[in-house]
């Protein structure tokens, strides 16, 4: 079984590239490119110096004591959070603004959720001095009010998205929309491993930085390369994509995507894909997908802003589909809890979409031999609000 | 030879076209507006399957896709209804949505119930060429349908060709880099596209669509192609009338 993308874009029966043929130049400019780009001397020169100077990586492999005493088994925690912008979506978007430099575009348009991806984008324009537009759900907007502030600061003008569920979903609807409008000079920096090919295999690429790390600090550590078990969360799963990356072929290594289950999988409030999902079309790819019987796309839930999509990139699909990766989901108050748990135990506060990987630890039954690596993607500074009024709550008890 | 190709082949140059979706304005407002637009000679009518997440359309479209999902339109409602009237309807229909709907409903049973509600044609703009060449043609010509495909300022000559002789019906002649219902005028940049195309000589006839809206930019489109399509100034018409039959019998823009 092959994990990594074909020579038309699939994983397995997913991927692809279903776009309106208004969008064709642009796909096909960068499906013939980016490989020699991002593989070019040049691009990685100056792609692993700015992560190095200007991101500050790598980041640490950090064993959290305290956490791995309470759940009998070591715990890694990738230190994602540590990041120049607080996540993991730096490392794409500063290698995708290369590309859009390489290939001579003016103008750079994004989607974000949580508002991380806006920020990494916005942060880079800045950096290159390009003109930056962001699309986000006027609801996100609303429960993400830092970033958006963060990305003005930054000289991004943010639209909000007001179709649909006015999330993430709408907010990628827009961008492709506005990218349709303007095929010439603008770039669509796509912040996680969905959209049409060669999207989910460029951003995956980008992000793989995340397991080759992984891999060399684990050795260091601990004499071995590979873990028993690599846990990130999904909603587009990016962060998880770069986290699998250099695993994906080694059988010993347990992959698991942990997807937001909303107020619960048994709810129509969840946005756990793969549970209730099934194949069909996603903003150009041919992924999992929550759907009606008429192929009408289900409005997903879920209190965290980056994990609220109801679709998988389709290399996620096909991990599912082929069990390479185990799905496991936790719930809202799971990946509250979670998140406290870690700040009590660790000192640290995690994003809630990577609270939501916290939340499996303790679904799992460990062996005795277990090596845990957790991608702890994002820090939590921009759901404070949010675990506020949980503390607050809680505290009222 | 389909009812469309007849069509083509009888009528050389403004034959006219108008989109709207299927369920909108209301549940029920499908085949009288296919029945005033027969009475009123436009040669064929798109018909939109309202999608949640159309991404090559504008607001006009998008709203009118919304409220006819809130009135309950789907594809078993659909069909029901084109099959129902089948026999009072002759004016030749194309289906036009996203590739999820079909799949979602099943490829076969979707070109079976096409078949028997009379559609022949279908436009589903994010199917590409090269999925269609290769997943979809020989099932959808199993059932005598036929697709139509998009060109846009942006598509290579190579690729023209390559459409040109992909199709069967006609090629739609997207207007300008937009999404449905944007520019409202024709630049000279489009004219000069406009006859780019023309001079290709291809072996289809040709429709310019997006960004169609009146008399005037229906004129000016069907100087260089065979026809011209009228979609989101359609829907706006339909959605600011109170009679919007009786606006749809006043409204001409063919004469």
């Amino acid at each position: 079984m092959k994990y990594k993308v074909d020579k038309n874009g699939y994983y397995g029966e997913f991927g692809g590239a279903f776009i309106p043929e208004l969008l064709y130049p642009n796909i096909e400019e960068l499906a013939l490119n980016y490989e020699r780009i991002i593989s070019s001397e040049t691009f990685q020169k100056k792609y692993i110096q700015l992560l190095k100077d200007y991101v500050g990586r790598p980041t640490p492999l950090y064993f959290a004591k305290r956490l791995s005493e309470k759940y009998h088994v070591p715990i890694y925690l990738k230190r994602e959070d540590l990041n120049h912008t607080g996540a993991h979506k730096i490392n794409n978007t500063i290698g995708q603004i290369l590309i859009a430099k390489h290939l001579g575009k003016k103008r750079i348009i994004a989607e974000t959720g949580a508002g991380q991806h806006g920020v990494a984008t916005a942060t880079v324009c800045a950096l290159m001095n390009l003109e930056c537009v962001v699309y986000m759900g006027a609801v996100d907007i609303e429960r993400q009010a830092p970033n958006v502030a963060r990305m003005k600061m930054l000289g991004a003008t943010v639209i909000p998205a007001k179709s649909g569920s006015q999330t993430l979903k709408d907010a990628t609807n827009e961008a492709i929309r506005d990218w349709i409008g303007n095929p010439e000079d603008t770039y669509y920096l796509i912040g996680s491993v969905v959209g049409p090919h060669p999207y989910p295999d460029m951003v995956a690429k980008l992000q793989s930085v995340i397991s080759e790390e992984i891999k060399a600090q684990l050795l260091e550590k601990t004499g071995t390369e590979f873990p028993t078990k690599i846990i990130a969360c999904v909603g587009g799963g990016s962060n998880a994509a770069g986290a699998f990356y250099h695993f994906l072929e080694n059988k010993n290594v347990e992959l698991i995507a942990v997807e937001a289950a909303g107020k619960g999988i048994e709810t129509k409030e969840t946005a756990a894909t793969s549970q209730i999902g099934d194949m069909g079309i996603l903003h150009g790819s041919k992924t999992l997908l929550m759907q009606d019987e008429f192929g009408q796309v289900i409005e997903p839930y879920s209190i965290s802003a980056g994990l609220d999509y109801p679709g998988v990139g389709p290399l996620h699909a096909h991990l599912f589909q082929s069990k390479r990766a185990t799905f496991l989901n936790a719930t809202d108050t799971e990946a509250l809890e979670a998140a406290l748990e870690l700040t009590r135990l660790e000192g640290i506060i995690p994003a809630l979409e990577s609270a939501h990987a916290l939340a499996v630890l303790s679904k799992i039954n460990f062996k005795k031999d277990d090596v845990v690596v957790l991608n702890l993607s994002g820090r939590g500074d921009k759901d404070l609000a949010t675990y506020q009024k949980y503390l607050e709550h809680e505290q009222a008890k | 030879m389909n009812k469309l190709n007849k069509i083509f082949k009888e009528k050389k140059n403004r034959i006219s076209s108008l989109f709207f979706t299927a369920g909108f304005p209301s549940l029920d407002s499908t085949i009288p507006i296919l029945k005033t637009l027969e009475k009123e000679k436009i040669d064929f009518v798109e018909v939109g399957m309202p999608y949640s997440d159309p991404m090559a359309d504008g607001e006009t479209i998008q709203n009118s896709s919304k409220i006819a999902l809130e009135n309950g339109m789907n594809l078993d409602i659909l069909f029901f209804q084109l099959e129902k009237a089948k026999d009072e309807i002759s004016i030749p229909m194309v289906l036009m949505g996203y590739l999820n709907q079909v799949l979602k409903y099943g490829v076969d049973k979707f070109c079976e119930r096409c078949k028997a509600s009379g559609i022949e044609t279908m436009i589903l703009p994010d199917l590409p060429i090269f999925e269609y060449e290769n997943f979809y043609k020989e099932k959808f010509e199993k059932y005598g349908i036929q697709s139509v495909f998009l060109i846009t300022p942006q598509t290579s000559e190579e690729r023209i060709r390559k459409i040109d002789a992909l199709s069967e019906t006609f090629i739609y002649v997207v207007a300008s880099a937009s999404i449905t219902g944007v520019k409202s005028e024709i630049s000279e940049k489009q004219i000069a596209y406009f006859n780019r195309i023309k001079e290709m000589k291809l072996k289809n006839p040709t429709m310019i669509g997006f960004g169609i809206s009146n008399k005037e930019t229906f004129d000016t489109a069907c100087e260089y192609a065979n026809g011209a399509i009228i979609g989101s100034a359609f829907i706006k018409m339909i959605s600011e009338s109170k009679d919007y039959l009786k606006e749809i019998s006043n409204w001409n823009f063919t004469n």
